[in-house]
């Protein structure tokens, strides 16, 4: 099978703080129109590399290919550049501002400094809307919106500005069954658009059936990367705590 | 705007209590609403006012300035220093307000580079800045009688004192940067949150030098005005004043967390906290009762604000 081209390609990436090793030689590649899992249990390496890529953390060695290209991600607006949106558990929106300005925060239309709270306003409701999301009123402020609303709202963020890359951290962690399902309906239609996604979740039942390929990392390390159904849910755990392969599915690459 | 929206607006709220006051003030004492004491009353309502301004700014971004007041006084120092050396008045004066700027700078400065928490920097900020000015003037206050800061002081312009203008235009230029523009925008989610902020590619750092370098750049307009109206630059002047900014902030009823607030609404705690003052001594009644009545006003604003939040 002629595979696509990766979009993202993260090649022997090493980060220690101190002396922690947090991530050693780690691999991760996402293709178009994918959702990667990408698992391990606390202190794996699995936020630092999200982190990197996300450019609010950078490799001690290593490096990332965009599109076949080295890319030098130094901080989130390189990253955003090269098409790299994230999804944070804790919801990443200022509580205190309305859904135009968590839209536009840090890229806020103006002329010589001076917001356009008009242009900024329509855009968000085009956007929200090509989406399907529907908020009451884009002038109340987003503390007084329902997580999966607020989440919406992030994700809308994100394609606004063309995301390539999707990193999605625990996107459900704190949502409801309802706006979880919410959530998981968007992302399965940016992956008909194309984007790749970086899906990190501790539920193993919600990522095995949604994912289509996992990397488990263990100890910084990568385990495996391979389709999702290759492994039963209960292989998926036991790679995730042993930190080993499961042995017929190894030879079964090989 | 509905009668919903209205009663939301904070702006409205803190006007009434403002309103009620002078009105029960003017009923108390004939003497109040006299042009004499309203004149009075805003020339001694000014410095607070233009200090609040800036005070207003860092704490909704979610920070603190305790050194507003020694900054002033350096700023004062700077200024009086180089009119005694001969120096232009508009020169010196220009200077002044350069020093302020510094000041607030280094402030900005080792919040973000160093990491020190605003309120530790700008305690210590506190300390240096009036030592400098003490070091600079060896404790003397330096007389400025140039015409330029005597008018500043002492005329009026249509009928209203000169630093009554500072107070409207420095209100008219913050309130525009913190709601028109993207610097008043990035303020707001600072304040907010922080790290989200940061997450979004808000370049924090550099928007919170400038920040502390407007509220020292604030602080040496008060400067130039105070100078104005005492004629002269004791390098001991303004002592804790900075509280009196922080707490007609509050009163204003911006939220101490940050995120939340107008900056308008700090000039109208700043009158409210001179018309206590001003209506007590009007009445007779002693200075004493008045820090009393002040402080409580500072906790019963704070409180009110808790009930209001806690019922939306």
């Amino acid at each position: 099978m002629a595979k696509p081209d990766p979009l993202v390609e993260m090649r022997h990436i090493s980060r220690n703080f101190g002396g922690l090793q947090a991530l050693s030689n780690a691999n991760l590649e996402v293709y178009p129109g994918e959702v990667l899992g990408l698992l391990g249990h606390n202190g794996a390496g699995k936020s630092t590399l999200i982190k990197i890529l996300a450019g609010a953390e950078t490799a001690s060695e290593g490096a990332i290919f965009i599109n076949g290209h080295e890319a030098h991600i130094n901080g989130p607006n390189d990253a955003r550049a090269y098409g790299i949106e994230t999804i944070y558990q804790e919801l990443a929106l200022c509580g205190n501002l309305d859904a135009p300005a968590n839209l536009y925060m840090g890229r806020e239309i103006s002329n010589w400094g001076f917001l356009n709270k008009k242009a900024m306003k329509e855009e968000t409701a085009k956007a929200l809307s090509r989406l399907n999301i529907r908020i009451k009123s884009l002038d109340t402020e987003v503390e007084t919106m329902s997580g999966g609303q607020r989440q919406a709202i992030s994700i809308g963020r994100a394609v606004h500005f063309n995301a390539k890359i999707l990193i999605m951290d625990e996107p459900t962690a704190a949502l409801g069954m309802e706006e979880s399902k919410m959530v998981m309906d968007l992302t399965v239609e940016l992956k008909k658009q194309g984007i790749g996604i970086i899906w990190i979740s501790h539920d193993i039942h919600e990522v095995y059936n949604f994912t289509d390929r996992i990397t488990i990392l263990h100890g910084g390390e990568n385990v495996v990367t391979a389709p999702t159904k290759d492994f039963t849910e209960d292989e998926i755990v036991s790679m995730i705590i042993s930190g080993r392969p499961v042995e017929r599915a190894a030879n079964e690459e090989a | 705007m509905n009668l919903t929206k209205l009663k939301s607006n904070p702006i409205v709220w803190i006007l009434m209590v403002a309103v009620l006051m002078a009105v029960v003030l003017s009923f108390l004492s004939p003497f109040f609403m006299t042009v004499g004491n309203m004149t009075n009353l805003s020339k001694q309502v000014s410095i607070v006012a233009i200090l609040a301004a800036g005070q207003a700014v860092v704490i909704i971004s979610g920070g603190i300035d305790l050194s507003v007041g020694s900054v002033l006084a350096f700023s004062a120092v700077i200024i009086g220093t180089l009119i005694k050396m001969d120096v232009d008045p508009t020169l010196a004066l220009v200077a002044g307000l350069v020093a302020g700027t510094f000041a607030g700078w280094i402030n900005g400065m080792v919040i973000t580079r160093a990491k020190i928490p605003p309120f530790i920097a700008t305690l210590g900020m506190l300390g240096i800045a009036r030592g400098m000015a003490l070091v600079i003037t060896g404790g003397v206050s330096h007389p400025v009688l140039s015409p330029l800061f005597l008018f500043i002081g002492n005329s009026k312009f249509l009928g209203l004192p000169i630093p009554l203008y500072f107070v409207l235009v420095t209100f008219l230029v913050v309130g525009i940067m913190m709601h028109k523009t993207v610097f008043g925008r990035h303020v707001y989610a600072i304040g907010g949150n922080e790290r989200v902020a940061r997450l979004q590619g808000i370049p924090v750092d550099r928007q919170k030098v400038k920040i502390y370098a407007l509220s020292g750049f604030l602080a040496a307009v008060a400067a130039v005005v105070m100078t104005g109206r005492l004629a002269a630059t004791p390098p001991s002047v303004a002592q804790a004043i900075e509280l009196q900014a922080i707490a007609a902030v509050i009163i204003g009823g911006v939220s101490f967390v940050g995120g939340r607030g107008l900056v308008i609404t700090a000039l109208i705690g700043a009158l409210i906290m001179a018309m206590i003052t001003n209506g007590l001594n009007i009445l007779g009644i002693s200075s004493f009762y008045q820090q009393v009545l002040i402080g409580v006003v500072i906790i019963v604003a704070v409180w009110l604000d808790n009930l209001k939040s806690s019922n939306r």
